[in-house]
This record gives C-alpha cells, sequence and structure tokens, in this order.
C-alpha cells in the first residue's frame, strides 16, 4: 500500500514538475504556477509517506497558500500576453537539456555507488525499509525547534521582519525629487 | 522492492535537475523563479527522507527553516521583479542586458 503510494506521488511530482518548466500546450505563467501548487500538494505527500506530519502541513500553507498567491498576484501585476508568443531558442534549450541529464547521470550513478558500498557493510546505521517507526514526530519536533534551536528560530523571525520592510521599501512608488529634473 | 533511502535521493535529484532546466532554459524571470522553488523543495525531500531514515529529527528542522527562508526570498525577489518591470517594461532576461537603469 505504502509502496504504491510511494509511486503516485513521486510521478505526480515529477509529471507536474516538468509541466511548470515545460508545458507544450501554453506559456503562460499562470499554468505554470498551478502546476507548481501540484507539485507542492504531491511532495506533501510524500512528506506524510515520510512521518513529517507537521511538515507537510506547513509546505501546503507556506508553498500552496502564500507563495503561489504570490506569484499570482505578481503575474497579474504584469504583462504576460508577450510571454505565449515567444518561443524557445533551439540551441540553449538542446545544450541545456544535454548539461542537466549529464549533471543528473553523474549525480544519480554517484549515489548509486555510495547506496551499494553501504549496503555491503553491515554497520551501516541507516534503516532498510521505509515507515519502520509509526509514531508521529511532531511533539519532539516541537521539543526540539525550542529547545536545541530556539535562537535560530529567533532569527528567522527577524528575517522575515527584514523581509516584509525589504517588500515594502522595494515595490513602493518612486515619487520624482524635487529640484532633480 | 521495498522503498529505501535511494529511491527517494533518486526523486530528489531528478526534480532538482527539473528546477535547474527550468533556470537555465526558459528567458523568464517569473518561470526562472519557480524552477529556484522546484531546486528548494527537492533539496526539502532529500532532507526529510535522510532524517526519517537516520531517525533523526535535526533534518525536519532544517527543513522548516529553508521553508521560511525560501517565503522570505520568494517576496522580495518578486518586489524586486515588480520594481523592474516598472523601470524597464519588461520580464524577459533576454531584454534586460544593460545595467543602467
Amino acid at each position: 500500500m505504502q509502496d504504491a503510494l510511494f509511486y503516485i506521488f513521486s510521478v505526480l511530482t515529477l509529471l507536474c514538475g516538468i509541466l511548470v518548466v515545460f508545458n507544450p500546450f501554453s506559456r503562460n505563467p499562470v499554468t505554470s504556477a498551478m502546476f507548481l501548487v501540484l507539485t507542492i500538494i504531491s511532495m506533501s505527500g510524500l512528506f506524510v509517506l515520510l512521518n513529517a506530519f507537521f511538515l507537510a502541513a506547513v509546505q501546503i500553507l507556506v508553498y500552496a497558500g502564500s507563495v503561489i498567491v504570490l506569484f499570482l498576484f505578481v503575474i497579474m501585476l504584469l504583462d504576460v500576453k508577450e510571454e505565449e508568443k515567444r518561443q524557445l531558442q533551439k540551441f540553449g534549450t538542446f545544450m541545456g537539456l544535454i548539461s542537466v541529464i549529464g549533471l543528473a547521470a553523474i549525480i544519480i550513478s554517484t549515489t548509486h555507488q555510495a547506496f551499494t558500498i553501504a549496503n555491503q557493510s553491515e554497520a551501516s546505521t541507516i534503516k532498510k525499509t521505509f515507515n519502520q517507526s509509526g509514531s508521529a514526530e511532531t511533539k519532539p519536533l516541537g521539543k526540539l525547534l525550542f529547545t536545541e534551536y530556539v535562537l535560530p528560530f529567533e532569527i528567522i523571525s527577524l528575517l522575515l521582519l527584514v523581509a516584509m520592510l525589504g517588500c515594502i521599501l522595494l515595490s513602493k512608488r518612486q515619487e520624482p525629487k524635487e529640484g532633480i529634473k | 522492492m521495498s522503498i529505501g533511502l535511494e529511491q527517494f535521493l533518486i526523486i530528489s535529484i531528478i526534480l532538482f535537475c527539473i528546477g535547474l532546466l527550468g533556470v537555465v532554459v526558459r528567458r523568464n524571470l517569473i518561470v526562472m523563479f519557480m524552477g529556484l522553488e522546484l531546486m528548494l523543495n527537492a533539496a526539502n525531500l532529500a532532507l526529510v527522507s535522510f532524517s526519517h531514515y537516520r531517525d533523526n529529527l535535526d533534518g525536519q528542522i532544517l527543513v522548516f527553516f529553508i521553508i521560511t527562508v525560501a517565503a522570505a526570498e520568494v517576496a522580495v525577489g518578486l518586489a524586486l521583479i515588480v520594481a523592474l518591470y516598472r523601470k524597464r517594461q519588461a520580464t524577459d532576461v533576454n531584454e534586460l542586458t544593460s545595467m543602467k537603469m
């Protein structure tokens, strides 16, 4: 059952991820944003499979709830009609595809090799199977967050404040200054 | 075949490469930003699966912080794009090549 869910969610994640970047039917950024929502939601399904329930909820709230809304607002502010007419450059697409596929092949083969070595040695501490501990992990996560990681937590709140001020400053409409023509 | 850490890592690697492809190939600033989000999410998936298979919650804490920083980054980045669009009326990186505003 869980294996089937893993395959369903991972195929959905990858498919929607590809459709964010290359949609054969439309060049519209709004479509890309909608497929980004689907990617995020299926990825939070993967998080649930990994027993990270809190992170799955945060993922949906923060990404599907606020980041995508932000994207859609900005797309509405800008003019997206031009983008639909524009074609991808053939040469650039081809070279990008080759280099990224090469990178993927290198990383995947290295990972596979590392796992083959790790599976041979008995001392490996990595769990072999999936979902061994069925307990909810939210409570220990909260305890860890507010004891050991409380300083980074406070710094993060400062970062959010700085980001908010930066956004207000950047998106403020600039008045033409007096005295300077 | 049971689902191990390796399968999750492969999904995360493929997703990262899709995001990278989006940043490299697409020329629209907003879609490039979405590619960045995909790359961040791929890193999150790798961290959560490491954290689950090692029985160590530090990975999940790190993902929590990454999600927060990514939200802040998106807000500032989109504000920059809007400010740029007001000056230049373009979101295509091929048209934004001069450094003078």
